[in-house]
């Protein structure tokens, strides 16, 4: 076991990659992923990384270049944020259909306009239905240890999808954690080579992403949604090793506070450890409150959600990301569509929270707790700090 | 598995690739036209300007040194039939 580092998050994510041995790290630089490139960049050109790394022009370009290195059976490593990541998306949708088990990190951040340059989750919210596996991390160990995993969860036979890792921008890459690593012989323990399926080799010619005309298409489109639903066992079984190998355990949908709880906030990402402290105040000063969090955003874990949730009256969703004209945000949009037509459906509640890096406080969550117990929460959503009813 | 699908999806190889090279060769292209072009013998003067207009290629020589379009890949324009200097080509209903 390693010893504790204290160290910025990005640093500890660019070594991750590199004690993964990837082959190619195909990049552009945006604010706040820039750490974690910038690093692997020095790695490659110090020779501490046997990788090409691909300065491409744009971010268009580095999915792309993403797509054809893992085409030919490289292991494929990018990172973005933001305009990056929605600049990624036409090709984001390539990846998972021809089976490529890219792995990106994604610095979380929202997009313009205004022009921010702060966190929130609006730039994955956009992509959420490109085919990817999508992994929320609440705190820098977690970047560290699910980025490993990612590896693992895209390269297995049964998954062969892209798997992006999620992370807040600032929030979590610029922040100095204590973080436990491991050396280069542990993770390849637990990371076994890629074998490829099938490869781009003039040796043995095969056509990738052929047209998908009527009669091929919603198959096509069947296979690898399939693969996705298919890869939630593999996150299970991939994080269950990681728990063997590290002693850190890590599961789809977490819970902490009051078991059995009436009301239960539900989190995603680093608000996560925020709500957390307030939920352990709250259950200190005697309230019945719990929380869940959720790390797998793609595939949606919904029996685990739901066994989360079955205690639960009042269901207070905190989504990082707005839906504009929608019915509340993409995660309560989510855990509402969950209860449809359940005979004990809990009260769901939504609070749009923290856009373009507002802060939400230790405080914040133990208002929102007493204005969602009250029942002054009425609409659909509410902006919290910003709309006169919350 | 729906009649309007080629293939179950379970059959589908990994990612939608095809596994063998030549598969294009076996991919009839020419059946959405609405003309086909019909050549009058008596009027050619095998001049090959259809051959050298044809956007899709698939006009070809025959052994009596006409130009004939496979049918197989005619989208039928009707490019060579506005190109023929004597005529010879008028575009109409395919025939089976």
């Amino acid at each position: 076991m390693g010893k504790r580092v204290g160290i910025e998050v990005s640093l500890a994510v660019a070594e991750a990659v590199k004690l993964c041995d990837v082959d190619v790290v195909s990049a552009y630089p945006i604010t706040p992923q820039t750490h974690i490139v910038e690093e692997l960049s020095h790695y490659v050109a110090n020779g501490d990384l046997d990788a090409a790394f691909i300065p491409v022009e744009s971010e268009h370009s580095a999915m792309s270049a993403a797509v054809g290195s893992s085409a030919t059976g490289a292991r494929t490593y990018t990172a973005t944020s933001s305009q990056g990541l929605a600049l990624m998306h036409e090709i984001l949708f390539i990846a998972p259909s021809l089976r490529l088990p890219i792995v990106m990190t994604i610095a979380n951040r929202s997009l313009s306009g205004p022009i921010s340059i702060w966190n929130d989750h609006s730039d994955i919210m956009a992509e959420r239905d490109t085919g990817w596996v999508q992994i929320f991390c609440e705190n820098g160990q977690e970047s560290f240890d699910l980025t490993v995993c990612a590896f693992r969860i895209a390269e297995d036979k049964r998954v062969l999808l892209p798997v992006g890792v999620n992370m807040d921008g600032f929030i979590l890459t610029h922040m100095i954690e204590p973080i436990e690593f491991m050396d280069k012989a542990e993770v390849k323990a637990f990371l076994p080579d890629y074998k490829p399926q099938l490869t781009l080799n003039p040796k043995k010619p095969v056509s990738m992403g052929p047209v998908g005309v009527p009669e091929v298409y919603m198959e096509a489109k069947k296979q690898y949604e399939q693969a996705l639903w298919d890869s939630k066992a593999v996150v299970k079984e991939v994080l269950a090793a990681w728990g063997k190998h590290t002693g850190r355990k890590y599961q789809l949908v977490e819970t902490n506070g009051k078991k059995k709880a009436k009301t239960v906030f539900v989190t995603m990402g680093s608000l996560g450890e925020t709500a957390m402290t307030a939920v352990d105040n709250l259950v200190a000063a005697k309230q019945d409150v719990g929380q869940v969090r959720l790390r797998l955003w793609r595939p949606f874990p919904k029996e685990e959600m739901k066994k989360a949730l079955k205690d639960a009256a009042k269901v207070v969703v905190i989504d990082r990301a707005l839906s504009p004209g929608g019915v509340c945000g993409p995660l309560a949009t989510e855990i509402k569509s969950l209860f449809y037509g359940a005979k004990d459906a809990p009260k769901i509640v939504n609070i749009v929270a923290g856009l373009g890096g507002r802060d939400v406080s230790v405080k914040d969550f133990e208002e929102m707790y007493a204005k969602a117990k009250s029942g002054k929460i009425k609409d659909d959503y509410v902006i919290w700090g910003v709309e006169s009813n919350a | 598995m729906s009649d309007r699908a080629f293939v179950a999806w379970q059959k589908l190889a990994l990612g939608c690739a095809i596994l063998a090279p030549g598969s294009t060769a076996k991919l009839k292209t020419g059946d959405w036209k609405s003309l086909a072009p019909k050549l009058d013998e008596e009027k050619c003067i095998k001049c090959a300007k259809c051959l050298t207009y044809c956007p899709e290629f698939c006009y070809s020589e025959d052994k009596k040194g006409f130009f004939r379009a496979d049918l197989s890949y005619c989208k039928g324009c009707g490019i060579c039939a506005n190109e023929c200097p004597t005529q010879a080509i008028t575009m109409g209903k395919e025939e089976k």
